[in-house]
């Protein structure tokens, strides 16, 4: 299939239709709004549901209605939205529905900026709403991978019954790039005999979407069972990026489109004689940590950088597990990193480590 | 031997946990009565609360979801835009969809959501130990009002079907009480019609039901009723809002 220029929130809409996605309930919310809207344009004609929703609140209840119903559907927001929609992610993480959700991440906290940033990576990997659960966390660095990525995803999602959020940011969302629609792997995927339709088609056999457990037992049973899904996740699911990290002096890491800043910054090291490897985490969650461990013994020094104050890098120090030091570079509030000060920043800590 | 009384097969076997004198397992066998009579239990999907009637969902003989508190408007709506030819209700006290989900509530029934909702009023937040309702009436008092309700400091109690009637999309609303066989006669009309304007496609549809809670009322179960009776409806007027010429 020809290549097509689209940007990236369309795109998204776009894969999502692809990959077989019925609905789509969102609210306006900058830099994600042309997903909603591409959504309301393109799901009509082909027998979808569009649903503008009175708020983030309801357009993730719905979501986990949908889900719960059988339905690959799905919702997308940027920031200050996706941490409205948390309290229903975790009913959703909890009653085990498949579904994607997109975050364009903005600058924060609170009403924060509506440029490009990394700052809801914490919230994204490490929980985010109330309890033991984790999201699947897809993390694209140009809109051809984003697009690849949803397509997964839902695949991903049905395969573990477990919603799977694709994390962008504003550059991913508001540019424009070729992309072509690929079929991602194939997988195992079972039929939903667990969706609500009504008994008529369960013989009589009632289906229940739920996270309750009001015994102890039961709900400890029930993290239990979560528990050895996401174990099973971690085992299957990890993917990342090696760029020149073969006798690297420095591996840097950067996810998203820092990664391609990045990139441009380890050309320019080289330009210099400066060896700089990057590893790029495309799954944040299952991170990739074992990628650290035969690093760790090559390298002198890592070297995180980050659309945010620093928190990816914590991820990073527990997969170099202390054999060597790791500093941190970022930006933050819709800034967004120069390869320049990527440069000067390594040169000083090789200086250092040297 | 002429079986004269069983239970409806809309309901599950087991045992109930509400308190006794609770209302709610009235309203539960007329929503089951209803569901059986129209022959749609195995064509329907219920969406269970946060509060009392939590465990609706283990009542209810047919599938269901279980929502976030004050959602299930809004998990229903998702619901039935994927099963349009299915029928979806949801169970719902006051403090869940009068306070923390009024806006779910009134954005279904704005966009005329094809679904059906059973409005528990019962004046208090039951599960959580007696705490003031949005629905809890002026001097009542309630855990966290020990004086009783003072309008000068919270407000006055909201009525819900007065509130909804304003909306195009809502086109099926009435308030109804169980305190007495005539009224849970009337109760289950209004909920028989409420279930069958969502499947001849007319919108949203909603029955308030008046409710008693001895428990948190620190009233035996008669007294409650009477309580009911003299404090509840003056207050909220039984009668039919909004109907549509073809139910009646």
């Amino acid at each position: 299939m020809a290549k097509v220029l689209m940007k990236g929130n369309e795109a998204i809409g776009a894969a999502a239709i692809k990959a077989g996605c019925r609905y789509f309930f969102g609210y306006p919310i900058t830099p994600s709004s042309e997903m909603p809207e591409y959504m309301s344009r393109e799901l009509p004609k082909i027998g979808g549901v569009f649903l503008q929703a009175e708020s983030e609140i309801a357009a993730i209840n719905m979501l986990y209605g949908a889900a719960g119903a059988g339905a690959r559907a799905m919702t997308g927001s940027s920031s200050p939205g996706i941490s409205l929609k948390q309290e229903g992610i975790s009913y959703i993480a909890g009653a085990e529905l498949p579904c994607v959700i997109v975050n364009m991440v903005r600058g924060g906290p609170g009403l924060g900026s509506i440029q490009p940033s990394q700052s809801d990576y914490f919230q994204s990997t490490k929980g985010g709403g109330h309890g033991d659960y984790r999201l699947v966390v897809l993390a694209p660095d140009s809109v051809q991978e984003t697009v690849d990525l949803v397509m997964e995803g839902f695949d991903i999602a049905d395969q573990y019954r477990n919603p799977v959020l694709i994390l962008g940011d504003g550059m991913i969302g508001q540019m424009m790039e070729p992309v072509e629609f690929r079929d991602p792997p194939k997988r195992n995927l079972l039929p939903k005999d667990w969706a609500t339709t009504g008994t008529k088609d369960s013989n009589g056999k009632r289906r229940i979407i739920n996270s309750l457990y009001i015994e102890a037992e039961a709900c400890e049973q029930m993290n239990l069972r979560l528990q050895k899904k996401y174990d099973e996740i971690t085992k299957n699911e990890v993917k990342y990026e090696s760029f020149n990290t073969e006798n690297a002096e420095i591996i840097l890491t950067a996810y998203g489109t820092t990664s391609r800043i990045t990139k441009n910054a380890i050309k320019m090291l080289e330009k210099e004689g400066i060896k700089a490897g990057m590893i790029r985490p495309i799954t944040l969650w299952p991170f990739p940590y074992a990628a650290y461990e035969k690093a760790a013994d090559t390298a002198k020094a890592f070297l995180t950088i980050e659309m945010s104050m620093g928190q990816m890098v914590e991820d990073v120090r527990i997969g170099v597990n202390g054999k060597k030091p790791v500093y941190f570079y970022g930006r933050c509030g819709g800034m967004v990193p120069e390869p320049a000060a990527i440069v000067e920043e390594v040169k000083e800590i090789l200086g250092g480590v040297k | 031997m002429a079986v004269v009384f069983e239970r409806t097969k809309g309901l599950t076997p087991g045992t109930m946990h509400y308190c006794p004198g609770c209302n709610h397992g009235i309203a539960h066998r007329l929503v089951g009565e209803v569901l059986e009579e129209l022959n749609i239990i195995d064509n329907t999907i219920a969406v269970a609360p946060v509060g009392c009637s939590v465990f609706a969902y283990e009542y209810f003989n047919c599938d269901a979801h279980e929502a976030a508190h004050g959602r299930a408007p809004a998990v229903a709506t998702g619901i039935k835009r994927v099963h349009p030819k299915n029928v979806v209700f949801t169970y719902q006290g006051d403090g869940d969809l009068a306070s923390i989900g009024l806006a779910e509530i009134v954005h279904a029934a704005a966009r005329g959501e094809k679904i059906t909702v059973i409005f528990i009023n019962n004046a208090i937040y039951g599960m959580t130990g007696g705490q003031m309702a949005p629905t809890t009436l002026v001097g009542q008092k309630a855990t966290t009002a020990p004086y009783g309700r003072d309008a000068g400091h919270c407000g006055y109690p909201i009525r819900i079907s007065e509130l909804l009637s304003t909306i195009e999309g809502a086109t099926f609303i009435e308030r109804v009480s169980v305190h007495d066989p005539a009224n849970i006669r009337k109760a289950k009309k209004a909920i028989t019609k409420a279930f069958k304007n969502q499947i001849e496609g007319n919108g949203f549809s909603l029955v308030e039901v008046l409710s008693t809670c001895p428990t948190n009322w620190g009233l035996t179960p008669v007294e409650s009723l009477s309580w009911l009776r003299d404090n509840m409806i003056p207050y909220y007027p039984l009668g039919n809002f909004k109907s549509p010429k073809e139910v009646e």
